[in-house]
């Protein structure tokens, strides 16, 4: 006998995440989720943009691990409310996970929470954690295949930023490639060239950063 | 490598359907995917190979039907179905696009004796 079900399997975690929207939205605050491979150079980027935006927003850290808590004390060494996600082996952060660590936050008292994705080109761009807007991580030493390689990291999200700038005369990177191809399967979504270590590109980042956050608080 | 979590997920489901359909055995599961739902078919029947010993869904054969890409095209307003490899229009190449379809992952139907 067939018996039909037509049932969304992803809906536990889109009904979660739309749970961590409410919860959110009723405290004022943002959440980004910043996502990329292994090495893309997100702590870096988010100590950097830590720096630009704590002057003028109350600012959190939820750091994705699999299993150490070396990045959440980089940012509790910054004197920033951290908090750390390990998720124990599994490659993505999902909804469910953001919505038992909210409670550690008193979320009153912050503007942007930032989710330290776990390091991996492929599983995060599947989950909604609930998030406001998304930042991809790309590095020049990946290469410039990446976009067409992972197309669901570059269209679903909000922006794309390529690190690392600071060494782009010693790799093959096509810089026009990447943003052509991005631009083939995220249209009209802004691309960032920037460095974390000689902070180049940083200030167009977090004016743009800016930007949006006053448009969603 | 993330399809653990889904195929526990699906075999939790079924077994509930099929306890409500008074079923004793759970032999195929037909899912459908879109292009862009990042599911393996394959690496969920292994994992399910696993996790069904001992459940009435042992041995169940995982079926996956892929449901196309479909866009909306924002410049000519027409719908078409695409490749997940060429996101343009088809009809005015644009790339200014709508998504209607594309990152599903549903149980669409399952066999049960």
């Amino acid at each position: 006998m067939e018996i039909k079900v037509y049932h969304q399997i992803l809906d536990w975690n889109e009904d979660v995440s739309g749970q961590v929207k409410e919860t959110l939205k009723k405290h004022h605050t943002i959440l980004i989720n910043i996502m990329g491979s292994p090495g893309a150079g997100k702590t870096s980027l988010l100590k950097e943009l830590i720096q630009a935006l704590r002057n003028k927003y109350s600012l959190g850290v939820i750091e994705g691990d699999i299993t150490t808590s070396i990045d959440a004390k980089t940012m509790a060494d910054l004197g920033i409310p951290s908090v750390e996600l390990n998720t124990d082996g599994a490659c993505h952060i999902e909804a469910m996970s953001i919505q038992k660590i909210l409670p550690e936050f008193d979320l009153d008292q912050i503007d942007v929470l930032f989710v330290e994705n776990i390091g991996n080109l492929v599983c995060p761009a599947e989950f909604d954690i609930g998030e406001t807007m998304r930042m991809t991580i790309l590095s020049i030493p990946e290469g410039d295949d990446k976009v067409v390689k992972y197309p669901l990291m570059f269209t679903e999200t909000d922006c794309l930023i390529i690190n690392k700038a600071d060494v782009l005369p010693y790799f093959d990177f096509d810089l026009d490639r990447v943003q052509k191809d991005y631009q083939g399967v995220n249209p009209g979504a802004p691309a960032f060239v920037v460095s974390a270590k000689d902070k180049s590109g940083i200030d167009a980042l977090s004016n743009y950063l800016k930007e949006k956050i006053d448009a969603l608080l | 490598m993330h399809e653990m979590e889904i195929t526990s997920h699906i075999l939790k489901e079924t077994l509930e359907i099929a306890k409500k359909h008074h079923a004793k055995k759970i032999k195929k599961i037909t899912l459908a995917l879109g292009p862009f739902c990042g599911f393996v078919p394959e690496c969920i029947q292994m994992y399910m190979d696993v996790i069904s010993q001992g459940t009435m869904a042992q041995d169940v054969q995982i079926i996956a039907k892929t449901i196309p890409l479909k866009i909306r095209c924002n410049t000519c307003q027409k719908e078409a179905e695409i490749d997940r490899l060429h996101i343009e229009c088809p009809y005015c190449h644009s790339t200014n696009l709508k998504r209607l379809s594309g990152n599903e992952c549903m149980i669409e139907s399952i066999e049960v004796e």
